[in-house]
């Protein structure tokens, strides 16, 4: 990769941490202290239940909002201060451009869900007084989340390379809330007949599919994963977010920068 | 060697909602600049001379044409390595300092590492921020965007500098500096291609202008030729507010302003002139030639644009 | 190639690519997953929450959730499913959204109330629901019928059913159906009659597809259990007469003095085993049928079903 892309990664992360973007990690540590500390107290027998899912979850909702409200800004708001002719009259291509916005971001989604990861574990010693072996499933939740991040980072980033700020947050929402029942879409589409069938199942295949990246229940129970669902998960991500880029870069490759 | 061939580029932007209203932004322009020429590219507000800009920066896509810079196309990124471009009204990232900024801009135009310091040093010098380098941009004045903005454009040392509106949000001083630097730039070998709408600047710099206007080129060439077209005048300037009858009687109008009265004569009447002031005992101050100044040159080529769109209509 | 181009044409291809291999992706990740489909989690068991999540669109997520009851249903149904431990709650939250959805208690009445694999087994949460849809629409028959043919045909409670039905006949604007089921309960219950009548009714008063359906097999199983009884009865009496089993279904046919062989529903004659046992040819078309299977027949397992 070339070392331009590396760059332009670099400083979108930094962007990211100046605008602090981070900040939102104090009021996550707030957020799960309380609660440990208030399962801890009324003592309902299912504390360890109760932070593992408030924790994934808020990790979960927080990156999900963290990617839509940065990246639906990353190439329209460089495009609507002009920050961007000076990047692109230097040797920069425009998809070296997309590609290391897109790094950028999912760095500093990687970097958060790492510190609220600490937060989590924290709270669950807290809560737990210790660690079992299916607690090692937490991490396997946490990969979920960053790989279904990537997604919503790319999705956000194709909206944001041709529309604006606002109506790029609600497709990306709105692609967000969809994809998370998926399935259940796919199920109506298989319901339907003829033509309706063809179109409604086409639709549920090219929305993103979250349902199998939500684990976090079967985490909280202890529930094993199979090694062979991580691994089509982190293919389908890695596809799915690779669609989405490419749409972004062919997109954004005949933009005119009025 | 031409540092830029345009040829032919022409932008036309579809409007409305459907996109079913062509606007003309910038009509087939064809345009030469040689290699270590400081040139104008002047016209007012809207005339097309941003989309020029933007165009040979790759920003904006050309309806049809096309254009060499350096001798390259002008879309091959590698040719961007040699050319700076300062926008209008730059804006940059204002959560970086103005060393971190120049430093992204030095690693995106692919500086060699161990050469960035040194260069950020130099330019920062060169522009006057090196007090404020450690200064996040968002506490930056419009003036000090500017330099900053002519920092960045001619950071990595390029051969080609495109600068839009340079002179913009500058103060006298901070003008003063910016035509030395262009002054310093083409002492360097450098070409510059500036773009403004404040005509002395053109005058005072220029080696070739080109005028545009509602999106045509109405003239391009040396600014010499272009305020010399007025052949044969001259205008004659002495003390006093008095005026020698045969002087009157030349036929021409003369303006007192304070101690001072002028006239503007043909050639010819220069020694009858200079004989009716002797007479009067006037102390002669100056005899110049007169040429036309560039902005009246401007206004014509405007005047004529707007003639000829009113005789259409 | 300007890089533009060769960009755009790698950039197209990458799309191109990437479209494909996420659709099959999704689905070989859905094939990983059978038992932790959507289908079988509900997100949120409180309808009251979900009414407050809904902002006031109540109406809409009714619908949303009538659509997941059908399909969970349908679903399950299909691969002859031992439990349907949503259908209670996903209904329950329907009515909750919206409680004049009557094709969701006739939905109840129908498939919460009968045994696995036809449905629930939940008579209790049945009535449940229909006395809430009652609650909530005092002048509707239909919902009288529901409970009346639950009581009657899942709880076996005759004397309960004959009541329901007398009230809901008496609802101004009422189906005359009523008082006659009403009457048929406190003389005939127990008997095909009756059953056949309130499968009838069933089948006339609903617009529901899996509804009609169900009614039909019924009403198909009762044709082929009192035909099997008849003719059994014929067997009896040909044994009583000639000291043998009639050796033919033929020769039984022409013993009851019938034109030509007794069929199924289907068309199918019925056949006559060397055990002088009448049996239907193909049992795996008649789903509810008590009469007329072959020794130790199983009903189709699930998976070969089509």
């Amino acid at each position: 990769m070339s070392a331009r892309l590396w760059h332009i990664a670099s400083n979108t992360f930094r962007e990211a941490v100046r605008d602090r973007v981070l900040y939102n990690l104090v009021a996550f540590a707030i957020l799960l202290s309380g609660a440990a500390i208030l399962v801890g107290q009324i003592s309902i027998s299912i504390e360890k239940l109760v932070v593992i899912n408030l924790g994934l979850t808020t990790v979960s909702l927080f990156g999900v909002v963290i990617a839509i409200f940065v990246g639906i800004g990353l190439v329209s708001k460089e495009i609507e201060k002009r920050t961007l002719y000076t990047v692109l009259s230097r040797p920069v291509r425009r998809w070296e451009f997309i590609v290391g916005k897109f790094f950028g971001l999912a760095g500093t989604l990687v970097v958060n869900t790492f510190f609220m990861a600490i937060g989590v574990f924290v709270a669950l010693f807290y809560v737990a007084h210790k660690f079992t072996r299916p607690d090692a499933l937490i991490f396997v939740a946490l990969y979920f989340i960053i790989l279904e991040f990537l997604i919503i980072c790319a999705l956000a980033l194709l909206f944001s390379s041709f529309s604006t700020p606002l109506l790029s947050a609600v497709f990306a929402f709105s692609l967000f809330v969809i994809g998370t029942y998926a399935d259940d879409l796919r199920a109506f589409a298989g319901m339907t007949t003829g033509i309706t069938r063809w179109i409604t199942s086409g639709l549920a295949y090219v929305v993103p599919n979250f349902s199998a990246f939500n684990v976090i229940s079967a985490v909280a129970h202890g529930e094993p994963l199979s090694t062979v669902l991580i691994l089509h998960n982190t293919i389908y991500a890695l596809f799915y977010s690779g669609l989405a880029l490419s749409g972004a870069v062919l997109v954004f490759e005949h933009r005119n920068l009025k | 060697m031409a540092a830029i061939e345009i040829l032919g580029l022409e932008k036309t932007y579809l409007a409305g909602f459907w996109r079913n209203r062509p606007k003309r932004a910038l009509f087939p322009l064809q345009l030469t600049v040689e290699d270590g020429e400081i040139f104008g590219f002047l016209g007012p507000n809207g005339a097309g001379k941003t989309t020029t800009l933007k165009l040979l920066m790759g920003l904006v896509f050309p309806t049809a044409g096309s254009a060499r810079i350096l001798g390259h196309a002008w879309i091959d990124p590698e040719v961007k390595a040699q050319i700076g471009f300062l926008p209008e009204q730059p804006y940059f990232y204002d959560y970086l300092t103005a060393h971190e900024l120049l430093n992204y801009y030095a690693q995106l135009s692919g500086v060699a590492a161990n050469q960035r310091k040194r260069r950020i040093d130099e330019v920062l010098v060169r522009v006057g921020l090196t007090d404020v380098a450690g200064v996040q941009l968002r506490k930056f004045s419009k003036g000090m965007l500017q330099r900053a903005g002519i920092a960045q454009a001619i950071l990595h040392d390029p051969k080609l500098i495109f600068l839009d509106e340079p002179m913009s949000g500058l103060d006298p001083i901070g003008r003063r500096e910016v035509r030395d630097l262009i002054q310093e730039l083409k002492a360097q070998g450098k070409t510059v291609f500036f773009s403004t709408h404040i005509l002395s600047d053109a005058e005072a710099l220029c080696d070739r202008v080109a005028i545009i206007h509602q999106g045509q080129l109405r003239g391009v060439g040396a600014v010499q030729e272009l305020t010399s077209s007025v052949q044969g005048k001259i205008e004659v300037t002495w003390y006093g507010t008095q005026i020698p009858s045969a002087i009157k009687a030349l036929g021409a109008e003369c303006h007192s302003t304070g101690e001072i009265t002028r006239v503007a004569l043909n050639e010819n009447q220069q020694d009858a002139a200079i004989d009716a002031l002797r007479r009067d005992r006037l102390r002669l101050i100056s005899i110049t030639p007169l040429r036309t100044s560039l902005e009246a040159y401007f206004v014509e080529k405007l005047q004529c644009a707007e003639t000829s769109a009113g005789a259409k209509a | 190639m300007t890089a533009k181009k060769k960009t755009t044409v790698i950039a197209a291809g990458c799309l191109i690519f990437f479209l494909a291999a996420s659709t099959i992706m999704v689905r070989s990740v859905d094939r990983l997953r059978p038992t932790v489909s959507g289908q079988d989690v509900l997100y949120f068991e409180s309808p009251k929450a979900i009414k407050r999540a809904s902002l006031g669109y109540t109406g809409l997520m009714a619908c949303i959730y009538w659509t997941r009851v059908v399909q969970y249903f349908g679903s399950h149904h299909h691969s002859s499913a031992t439990h349907y431990n949503l259908l209670a709650p996903l209904l329950t939250i329907t009515t909750y959204l919206d409680p004049h959805l009557v094709i969701a208690y006739e939905f109840g009445a129908n498939f919460l109330a009968p045994a696995p694999p036809n449905g629930a087994g939940e008579p209790d949460k049945a009535i449940q629901l229909i006395n809430y849809g009652i609650q909530h629409n005092r002048d509707n028959w239909h919902l009288y019928y529901d409970l009346g043919f639950v009581y009657y045909m899942d709880v076996k409670d005759y004397a309960k059913a004959a009541q329901v039905f007398v009230e809901g006949s008496r609802l101004p604007h009422t189906h005359p159906y009523l008082k006659l089921l009403a009457a048929q309960m406190a003389e005939h219950a127990g008997e095909y009659q009756t059953a056949r009548m309130l499968w009838s009714a069933t089948y006339e008063n609903t617009e529901d597809q899996q509804i009609r359906k169900n009614a039909t097999d019924h009403l198909r199983a009762i044709r082929v259990d009192e035909d099997v009884r008849q003719l059994q009865m014929a067997v009896t009496r040909f044994g009583e007469q000639t000291g043998r089993l009639p050796s033919s279904m033929h020769e039984l046919a022409s013993f009851m003095e019938l034109r030509a062989l007794p069929v199924d529903p289907d068309g199918i004659p019925y056949k006559l085993d060397p055990d002088g046992r009448v049996l239907v040819a193909h049992p795996d078309d008649f789903p509810f049928i008590t009469r007329g299977l072959p020794p130790g027949y199983k009903p189709p397992v699930p998976g070969s079903v089509h």
